[in-house]
This record gives C-alpha cells, structure tokens and sequence, in this order.
C-alpha cells in the first residue's frame, strides 16, 4: 500500500480479468479455482480467489471466483462482470448466468465430449482445459499446477482430460 | 516468481503460518465456519493445536498458555465468542505474560450462521486491541503484529477476520524476522491474575491505561495508512471494505484502518478535515461510523439497507451513491440438503411421522428444517435443544409436552449440551423429556473435526474417549438407549415410541458414523490397534 500503487490501480483496473466457477458441491468446483488460481500466480499475475463453504458442504451451490491482474482488490466478481463463467452442472446456469458481462464467454459441459474424458470425475479438469485456451498462461505452468495441485496418480488422466478440453472451440454463449 | 515465500495462501492459512512462525506454543479452538481451517493448518504445518469441547474452554486453555509466558492462539467463529465472553471479559482485567491471540472470524451475510453479529463490537465491550487484515498477506503480518502488541502491553488481542478473509486466497510473502517466542515458566503474580474485588479493581484501572497507551501509540503508528488521492474524496474503512472502496473509487483518498481499538480518532479526524466529503465504508453495525461522530467528527455512513449481509463492489458503488432503490437478489442455488445415505434422514421422518414438537441444535441435522422433512421447530445456538425443549415441556399443555423432543448432534452435545442434559435431570418436567443424540462420529458440518467423544485428537491421533452413554448415565438418567438408525430397521421408531410413552427421562442415542467419512474412519481405527 502506497502512493505508486494507486497510482497504477486505474490502468490496472482495466486489466483484471473475472472467472465464476459455478457446481453443486462434490463437483470439484473449488478444486478447479484451486487450479487456476495457482496457475495464474505461477504465471505472475496477482491474483484473488474466493469461495464460500460452509452448508454448501452438503450437495448445495458452489461459486468460486478468481480474478487476476497486475493488482487486484476486491477478491470478489461482481455480478454482470464475469469474463469467464465456468459451470460444471447444467442446472447452475441459471443461477449464475448474471454474473456474465455481455461479451462474456460461458464454458459447460457440453463443450467437451464425456464420452472422450478419461473419466466423469475430471470433467473439471476438461472444463479448465476450455477456459486456458482463452487465457494468458503457457501450457506447461497448467500441467505443472496440475501435476502439484492433485495426487501425482491422477496426473495422466488430468492431462488427457485437460488437453481434450483446450482443443474444444468453447461456446461462447450470450 | 520463483520465490519460495510467496504463496497463495486463504486467510486461514496465512493465519496458521504466521503463528508457526512465530513460535506459537498453543493454538486452541473450537471448529466453527469461516475459522476451523486455522488450527488444521497449524497442526499440519507441525503446530500444538487442540479442539476444546467448547469455546470458553478453549480461551481458559490458550489464557492459562498465556499466563506461563507462552505465546498462545485461541480460534472461533463469531458466535463462539459468545460462549467465550465470561473469560474473555476479565482476561482483558488479567492480562498475560506472553501473547493471548483470539481469532474472532465473524459471518457476515451469514454464509454458514445463525446470525450475523458485528463481534468488532466485543473488542470495545471487554476492552481488547484489536487488528482487521483485510486480505491473507494482512492476515500474516497482523497475526505477527499482534503477538507483538500482547507482549508489549501484556494484554490479549482481538484478530478480527470475516468469511470474505478467512476463505479468499490471496498472494502472501512470508518473513522469517519474528522475534524466537519466550520459554514458558511460572512466576506467581496473585494480584494481577486472581480476580477478587480487591485485585480486580485496580486491574480495571490498569486495562483503561494499556488502552490508553496504545491508543496513542496507533495515533502515529504505520498501521493505518493514507493512500493519498483526490481532496474531493475520503473513505475510511478497514477489513475486506478496504477493497471493494479501492475498487469502486480508485481516485479516491483512503484511510486504512488496520487497528481498529483503540480508533487513532486525532488521525482519522485531520483525514476528514483534509477531504470535502469523507465517507466510511465498513460491513456490518456502523461501529467505526458511530465512533468517529461520537468524538466529533464529521463522517457520512452508509443507510440502514447496507447494515444487512455482506458488501462488495457492487453495494459500495451504490453507497458512495446515495442509491437507496431496492436491490435486485440473485436468482437462487440449490440449498444444501441432508446426504441421500444419512442416517438422519429415518431419524427425521419417525418424528415427523408423530408429529413431535422438535427443539433443534446447530449441525447437519438442522437441515431436516428444510423439505422434504420440515421436522425442526427451533434452532438458537449450540445447546440450546435441551434447554428450549424443556422450557417447552415446562408449560405446554400435556398433550403437547408429551411430544416434545430435543435434538442434538454428539459434537454439539459435548460443547454444551451436557449443560443441558444436568438441567433435564436436576429440573425434569411434570411429562419427563426425551433427548436425542445424533452420533455420527464427527463434527460433521464443519467438515469433520474430531471431538472428545471420538477419542481421537484434533491431528486423529486416539486420546482417552468420552463416552456418551456414560456421560448420561453419570448425570442421572436411568433410561438410556443406544440404536442403530438405518433404513430397514425399526429399532431407532421403538426406542423412540418408548420413551415417548414413558413420560421419565429418556436419552437415546442414535448411533451411527458419517457416511462421509467411513474411509477416514477405518483408517484412523487402523492406526489405533497398532501396538503401542
């Protein structure tokens, strides 16, 4: 906190970048901001995530947001501002869509093929793979957050995953 | 970036860290939503760390840590400081030889609470500093920042963290420059640690002087700072509000206040005069707003509306905006609900079924208020099942009192519903009173902590095992039941049914582990039948 980093902050402002993840709880929801947050930093954004637990626990709605940037404050995505919308259960569309800016690219599920994926437990995975197609992180810092971020067994199925999620043409909705 | 010490860290963890850096001798707590993560990460990081049965237990534990001269760390969520007021209160009146470090993680918005209580408000109520980081790298620096401030002044501090802190990761460089925490020894001071009238007189006057001291001390210490911009514009503000206002306002002249008792009120007042317009953002009760005009200085704060749940970006715009229109919910989430497989569920419907009037605790098993069960009547705080349920029995007409039951899950029981349970069998009602222990094993809702009614500590290692049946017996209730609850089975409805009949004292125990965590379960058993 000083005087050159307000100084920065108007520039960038413009520059950070918003992703809602949305599931049920069980999905990976926050294992997936989990990931992609520590890709980001790896890759020397500043970065900020959020997530409630708590009675989202027992099968309820799950949100996790990530923002990232040369600076960022609130660690919370305003609604109307997301760049990216993940979400894992087609049921949680709806409830999230607001967060979405106009431009904004959602990502679900149909956007890869299930039956392709090594198995349904890496949907996540796949998922992210779509998003990193759209972000400036270098491929590898993604596999090794995923190589740390999971045990070292799920590697392989997680890259294949990953990787079969980054080929898809993600649907941009909206 | 390659740099070892920089970590995205939550809140929780940053907390964890800097305690274990710090040398942090004991941490103590009960688990409760946005806190619990800050213990398992301390003892996973290699810290002493125990879960009480309850939080006033807790704080007794880390005050007496305190007064050998070690550095202690006592972690809660909001309401638990409730529970932990009666010493806190006179802990402040004490004071310690080494560092007392109380972690209040308040609710606001409620994410996982009965309530959303400003617990700022206890920092000036029991006469406590207290510090508000408002990301996990303030998290890290003031838990250090705070153990200094308990050595120097010999008093406990209040860290004051909320759910948006405690669960936001955030980017935290650690340092390595603590100073190495004092060997812990005992050296009698009767007059400044026994309490009767006589010693606690002057040990009040002595509190108002630390405060004092320290509050002149915050008046020029770097730990509110000035972010300098436009004159046009001021906000004051602390915690996660600190944010969103840089982000609303960017152009903004900010004070950060990061000590938030005793107020540096000489400082706020000359950045208020310094800006036309000086506006204090914070979530919650209007504690910094109602403090700062109480000494005379011109503030705006925020209308009523921005009392209630969380703030963000968004409700800080419409602050600094003087917008008043009603704001527009979000389209709801699924709620949580029971697990198709819980044990509960049979619990539930059997009292449903017999219509049973239905004092209810804080755990999983609140969820059986919600469809398709709608079988709990009340929920207050931890415990209070048996107390509510027996004031109901007291002086409801019989054919109502003889369906009354208390729930209460087994982690619940242990922090303090034995209370209760001393209560039924010292004050039964004319028709008896059942109660029902749901024991899954576990501190379920929290995300699975141990408790003393496992047997296991807080790192899963076994410890001695306090036993339910035993505990109810040992008070006096001479019908007590343990069944199995599972679907198929009809041993839990009999038990029930009996003692409904029976109109005596009834415990029944529904025994029956989380199904979340049978895994867990088996291995940790494994690991106990290993020779010793």
């Amino acid at each position: 906190m000083n005087n050159s980093a307000n100084a920065l902050s108007k520039e960038s402002m413009s520059k950070v970048t918003n992703v809602v993840v949305a599931g049920l709880g069980g999905q990976g929801v926050l294992k997936g901001t989990d990931i992609l947050a520590e890709a980001v930093v790896r890759a020397g954004f500043d970065v900020k995530k959020s997530e409630i637990k708590g009675m989202s626990q027992r099968g309820g709605s799950v949100t996790g947001d990530v923002r990232f940037g040369k600076q960022v404050f609130s660690p919370m995505v305003t609604s109307g501002e997301a760049d990216f919308l993940l979400v894992f259960e087609p049921s949680q569309v709806e409830p999230n869509r607001h967060f979405l800016r106009p431009e904004g690219v959602m990502i679900t599920p149909d956007v890869v093929d299930a039956e392709r994926l090594p198995s349904k437990k890496t949907l996540n995975v796949a998922l992210l793979g779509a998003l990193s197609a759209h972000l400036p992180v270098p491929e590898s810092l993604w596999l090794e957050t995923l190589k740390s971020g999971f045990d070292e067994s799920f590697f392989e199925a997680n890259k294949q995953a990953f990787q079969i999620g980054r080929a898809t043409q993600s649907n941009s909705v909206r | 970036m390659k740099d070892q010490n920089r970590q995205l860290l939550s809140g929780d963890e940053a907390i964890a860290l800097a305690a274990r850096h710090a040398g942090v001798a004991l941490g103590t707590g009960y688990p409760g939503t946005p806190s619990t993560e800050i213990l398992e990460v301390f003892s996973k990081l290699g810290g002493v760390a125990q879960w009480s049965p309850n939080e006033k237990v807790a704080m007794e534990v880390a005050i007496g840590a305190a007064f050998a001269g070690a550095r202690a760390l006592c972690t809660m969520k909001h309401v638990g400081l409730n529970v932990a007021a009666d010493p806190l209160f006179t802990a402040s009146y004490t004071g310690v030889t080494g560092a007392l470090v109380i972690v209040s993680a308040d609710d606001p918005g409620m994410a996982s609470s009965q309530n959303e209580q400003d617990n700022r408000r206890y920092a000036v109520a029991a006469g406590l500093p207290m510090l508000e980081p408002s990301d996990s790298q303030e998290a890290y620096d003031f838990t250090l920042q705070a153990i200094e401030i308990s050595e120097r002044w010999q008093i406990p501090v209040l860290l004051r963290v909320t759910t948006r802190v405690c669960h936001s990761y955030t980017v935290v460089q650690s340092r390595s420059d603590s100073t190495p925490a004092p060997e812990a020894s005992f050296a009698r001071d009767i007059r400044s640690r026994v309490m009767i009238p006589a010693y606690a007189r002057p040990a009040h006057r002595r509190l108002r002087k630390k405060l004092a001291e320290i509050q002149a001390w915050n008046e020029t210490s770097k730990l509110n700072p000035v972010i300098a911009g436009s004159p046009m514009l001021g906000i004051v503000a602390s915690g996660i509000s600190v944010m969103h206002a840089r982000e609303v306002a960017p152009e903004a002249s900010l004070l950060k206040l990061s000590l938030t008792h005793p107020l540096p009120l000489k400082q706020i007042e000359q950045f208020a005069k310094s800006v036309q317009r000086c506006v204090v953002i914070e979530e919650g009760d209007p504690y910094l707003v109602d403090a700062i005009r109480a000494a005379g200085v011109r503030v705006e704060g925020k209308a009523e509306m921005y009392r209630f749940g969380e703030l963000d970006v968004a409700r800080v715009k419409r602050i600094l905006n003087y917008d008043l229109t009603a704001e527009t919910s979000p389209p709801p989430g699924k709620p949580p609900q029971l697990c198709d497989g819980c044990q509960y569920r049979v619990v539930f419907e059997a009292l449903r079924k017999r219509d049973c009037i239905v004092a209810g605790d804080i755990g999983c098993y609140t969820l059986g208020v919600l469809q398709p069960f709608e079988a709990i009547d009340s929920c207050v705080c931890m415990g209070a099942s048996l107390g509510v349920g027996l004031g109901l029995r007291h002086v409801l007409p019989p054919d109502q009192a003889r369906r009354v039951v208390s729930v209460i899950g087994d982690s619940t029981f242990m922090h303090t519903g034995i209370n209760g349970l001393v209560e039924m069998v010292y004050n039964p009602p004319a028709t008896g009173h059942v109660l029902i222990i749901l024991d899954n094993s576990t501190t379920a809702m929290t995300g699975h902590q141990e408790h003393p009614g496992t047997g296991r500590k807080l790192n899963h290692e076994p410890t001695n095992k306090v036993t339910l049946e035993s505990v109810a017996r040992g008070i006096g209730v001479e019908r007590v039941f343990v069944v199995e609850p599972r679907l198929g089975s009809v041993e839990f409805e009999r038990a029930l049914d009996e003692s409904l009949a029976s109109g005596e004292l009834s415990v029944i125990i529904a025994r029956r582990p989380c199904i979340l965590i049978a895994k867990e379960l088996k291995r940790y058993e494994q690991q106990c039948e290993c020779p010793k």
